[in-house]
């Protein structure tokens, strides 16, 4: 009882920082002993934000879920939500719900006591009970289901219940744990479609962890990309796949060419290529999508690209497109994408200087 | 294929040592039961006419009985004991760090398998150092005192396959410890608990080495049963005990039912004896 | 996740019940066996080793403790032999019927201690159930007297008492087996024998240890099987404790020598533990 009126009344200051901002990360970091799982991690989620949290296994995004959950406390840093200190409440009084990796249902409740489960131990009223378990069910659509057992149901139907009973205590935030990553690929890809339809639905923001990037491409506003502890780059799908902050963001969302070029008075050299850039001396790091790189079928190249030319080594299907390993000269390998398949051979290629984005290298983390 | 066939050639020999080990294991039992109807009381080959002679002295026998209802009642304090201290104490080894918490583990654990003369004894100390008058109360704090090490095991037993997301589902919920634990932890554990309080009130009824030491005015069942054998054989003995047998035998069908309708397995207390990993309650 | 509250509130009670109960009467025990008791028969509070230097030099209790850790020695011995093929039966053999065989072997667990030992005194007494049946198919003239009595109706009773104890933890390392691994072994050209020594015996070799430390320790300190079958031939080291916080009342003494059983167990313990692990490949 005493959770929902102090954050109801929580909910009615807004952050004085940011009006957008309904959670605000500063500055979080967490270490089980000797051993550092995150580092300095400060992120703002809008009120109705879906914000995924992308990362490898042991990247520490499970870990800052938990924080954000309350069953991990920080070893410094704060988390602020609506202008309070949400890190210093434990996990029953924060006003967020989390939807777990293998669900975690009750196996020994039924799918509706399951549902129920947080408004009874809220007391809220029977008949009011009722309702909303019904209403949450029947927005998943599993009301047919209400009287099994977990165990008695699928998996897909699990993640569904799994909704059903957090969102069901009206969250200003959910907060999900690799909730697909039980699922089999077809499944998952429905599933993707209609967590974001429900998302957009309830209007509350949605916190996703997952380490699959075609995932976190298809539904977040934003990614957050974690990597070894520490934030690479958070920005929108487009924006981290057309500029990539760090070597390490361009290589792991979408497919991607790192070449290394040496950076002289305005000229970028890498083998044989050079091209101007505005970037001071020193090495530097661009990342060069494969669909930039364009085929020269005949004649001269288009007027500001840059010509090379490689040789075929390696051609893989990837249905509507096709993706050519090609060797050129000066030693280095380019990956590009091409609609239909290439002759073996020689080779004339271009890309557009500017589409070689220059990225931060990632420097190898323990 | 032929390692099969040699396999089972011999297999007749394993069949046959487990024919005499449950033989072995049977024998007296089913003597005893023999016996309790045996006109001409304990021992000669074979038995005589059947009576119900001894059921019926024994059913006149006010003192075997007063001495039921003291086991009984010692049987189920030492229960709420063992079970209001040992659940906590599992919870404890499987959650919590705190300095001691090896050698916790170890003592908790240690009247299991320590002979239960020392426990007694120990515990004899205690109680005449305190001038507590020996009583069944004494038999209560001993009982329940070297079974938390059952409640224990069995429930850390059962915590190892519980998944741990569940309580983080509740709180996450809106329940706090408390209500998490009594509607979450609890019915998960539901099995391990029913089992360790099914098998301390058994170990209750039955114990004696412990008893025996804190016994004050009033007898428990067994020390009541072993006051009689010091006189001499009696054959209402042999008529308690086949009664006995068969509460026994009922627990027992009792629990394998709950326990196959629970998740089809069927090893009875079996976490208690399966090896030391248990006993050193180590994750 | 668990809160500091959490943590306090399982860890305090349990911790604290364990001090009193368990922890200050073992310590209790080993202040006792250093004090002495005086001629009015009342315990001296003065530190001494007079109690241990008594159980060294006084032959009947260190000749009594070797005896009884002979009898255990032989319980565990005749435990192994019966508990350990039938653990393999039923695990290799039992199909479906293991669960139920298995249950049989429970089963006596369940039935009183002393009832057992007390239907062992039916049936091994000179006028008991053995003794008249070899007279009445004439295969002994007089009834065998050495039955009961003696150190032998000791060690059968505890040898029945504690096979169920050693079987459990055997039959558990043998179902933890991956059959596979048979497989494999026979697949490699190991006959059943060569399988049996090579890769299944090794492999419980922590389920034995584990059964045939509880067998020693528990047949080692008991004096109930003694006092009803053992004669004073089969006296063991527990009835000369249990005498000395009796009739001969010297607890100190008494404590002295339960101490050392004490030290015994738990030193038996961590050995049998170590061997475990050093048993144990997962």
């Amino acid at each position: 009882m005493s959770s929902i009126t102090t954050s109801a009344t929580a909910s009615a200051l807004d952050s004085p920082r940011d009006p957008a901002s309904l959670l605000s990360i500063r500055s979080i970091a967490k270490s089980f002993g000797s051993h550092t799982v995150l580092r300095n991690i400060s992120l703002e989620i809008g009120q109705a934000e879906f914000l995924t949290v992308l990362g490898e296994s042991g990247s520490g995004k499970t870990t800052l879920l938990r924080i954000v959950a309350g069953f991990e406390n920080a070893t410094s840093g704060e988390v602020w939500m609506h202008g309070q200190r949400l890190d210093r409440q434990p996990p029953y009084k924060r006003r967020v719900n989390t939807v777990f990796q293998n669900y975690a249902l009750f196996p020994h409740l039924t799918v509706e006591e399951n549902v129920a489960y947080g408004l009874r131990v809220a007391k809220h009223p029977a008949d009011e009970i009722r309702t909303r378990v019904h209403e949450a069910l029947a927005k998943v659509k599993m009301t047919a289901h209400a009287k099994k057992k977990p165990a008695k149901i699928s998996g897909g139907q699990q993640q569904r219940v799994a909704l059903a009973r957090a969102l069901v205590n009206r969250p200003q935030l959910l907060l999900l744990d690799e909730p697909l990553s039980a699922l089999d690929a077809n499944l998952r890809r429905q599933m993707q479609v209609e967590l974001k339809s429900l998302q957009r639905e309830v209007g509350i923001a949605f916190v996703f962890v997952t380490h699959d990037q075609e995932e976190a491409m298809v539904m977040s506003d934003r990614i957050a990309l974690l990597r070894s502890g520490e934030l690479e780059q958070v920005a929108s799908p487009r924006e981290i796949y057309s500029r990539p902050a760090t070597a390490y963001a361009a290589q792991f969302i979408g497919h991607t060419n790192l070449l290394k070029a040496l950076v002289r008075g305005g000229i970028a050299q890498c083998g044989s290529l050079s091209w101007p850039v505005d970037l001071p001396d020193g090495s530097a790091f661009f990342s060069l999508r494969p669909e930039s790189l364009r085929v020269i079928i005949a004649g001269s190249p288009s007027p500001g690209s840059l010509p090379l030319q490689g040789r075929v080594v390696h051609q893989a299907f990837h249905g509507a497109t096709q993706l050519a390993r090609v060797e050129c000269s000066g030693g280095f390998e380019l990956t590009l994408r091409t609609a239909r398949e290439l002759n073996d051979g020689i080779i004339a290629l271009e890309f557009s200087p500017p589409d070689a984005i220059p990225v931060r290298e990632s420097p190898e983390r323990l | 294929m032929t390692s099969r066939s040699s396999s089972n050639s011999r297999s007749p020999w394993l069949l046959a040592h487990a024919f005499l080990v449950f033989g072995f294991l049977y024998l007296p039992i089913g003597v005893l039961i023999v016996y309790s109807f045996n006109g001409e009381g304990v021992g000669g080959f074979p038995p005589h006419h059947l009576t119900l002679d001894w059921y019926r002295t024994l059913f006149n026998d006010g003192a075997i009985w007063d001495s039921v209802i003291n086991s009984l009642e010692v049987a189920c304090a030492a229960m709420i004991i063992a079970l209001a201290f040992g659940v906590p104490a599992a919870l404890a080894l499987d959650r919590a760090q705190f300095p001691g918490k090896a050698l916790f583990r170890r003592l908790v654990l240690l009247p299991l398998i320590l002979p239960g003369i020392i426990t007694g004894l120990s515990l004899l100390m205690l109680f005449d150092l305190a001038h507590t008058k020996l009583s069944l109360l004494t038999i209560v704090l001993g009982h329940g005192t070297a079974l938390i090490s059952v409640a224990t095991t069995e429930v850390f037993a059962g915590l190892q396959k519980f998944d741990r997301a569940q309580e983080e589902a509740s709180l996450d919920l809106g329940a706090n410890y408390w209500q998490t634990f009594w509607r979450i932890t609890v019915p998960n554990l539901k099995l391990p608990i029913i089992g360790a309080a099914l098998l301390i009130f058994t170990l209750s009824m039955d114990e004696i080495a412990v008893s025996f030491f804190l016994i004050g005015r009033d007898n428990t069942l067994p020390l009541e049963i072993w006051g009689r054998l010091r006189r001499g054989i009696t054959p209402e003995i042999n008529a308690i005990s086949a009664i006995i047998f068969l509460f026994s035998l009922a627990a027992i069908v009792l629990w394998y039912r709950l326990r196959v309708k629970a998740e089809g397995s069927v090893e009875v207390g079996a976490e208690l004896l399966e090896t030391q990993e248990n006993y050193t309650l180590e994750r | 996740m668990f809160s500091r509250a959490y943590k306090l509130a399982v860890t305090v009670p349990p911790l604290a019940w364990v001090a009193l109960f368990l922890l200050t009467p073992y310590l209790l025990m080993f202040c006792y066996s250093f004090w002495s008791i005086s001629p009015a028969q009342t315990i001296v509070h003065s530190w001494n080793v007079q109690n241990y230097r008594e159980l060294v030099t006084v032959s009947v209790y260190w000749q009594t403790l070797l005896r009884s850790m002979w009898i255990a020695a032989r319980v565990t011995l005749f435990s192994l032999l019966l508990g350990y093929p039938l653990a393999y039966f039923l695990s290799f053999y039992g199909g479906s019927r293991k669960d139920l065989l298995y249950q049989l072997v429970i089963i006596p667990l369940w039935v009183s201690y002393l009832v057992r030992a007390y239907a062992w005194k039916t049936i091994l007494g000179s006028d008991g159930v053995l003794n008249t049946l070899l007279q009445y198919v004439h295969l002994a003239k007089h009834p065998l007297e050495f039955l009961l009595y003696s150190p032998f109706a000791v060690v059968l009773t505890l040898t029945h008492i504690y096979t169920p104890f050693t079987f459990l933890p055997i039959y558990a390392s043998l179902e933890h087996i991956p059959r596979n691994l048979v497989e494999a072994s026979h697949d490699l050209g190991a006959t059943p024998a060569q399988t049996f020594w090579k890769v299944i015996f090794p492999l419980s070799i922590p389920g034995v240890l584990a059964g045939a430390t509880f067998a020693f320790v528990l047949s080692l300190g008991d004096f109930l099987a003694p006092l009803l079958l053992g004669g004073p031939s089969g006296i063991m080291i527990s009835n000369v404790v249990v005498s000395l916080f009796g009739a001969a009342y010297n607890w100190p003494l008494g404590a002295a020598i339960s101490f050392c059983m004490l030290v015994l167990v738990v030193a038996l313990l961590f050995v049998s533990e170590r061997l475990e692990k050093k048993w144990s490949f997962s």
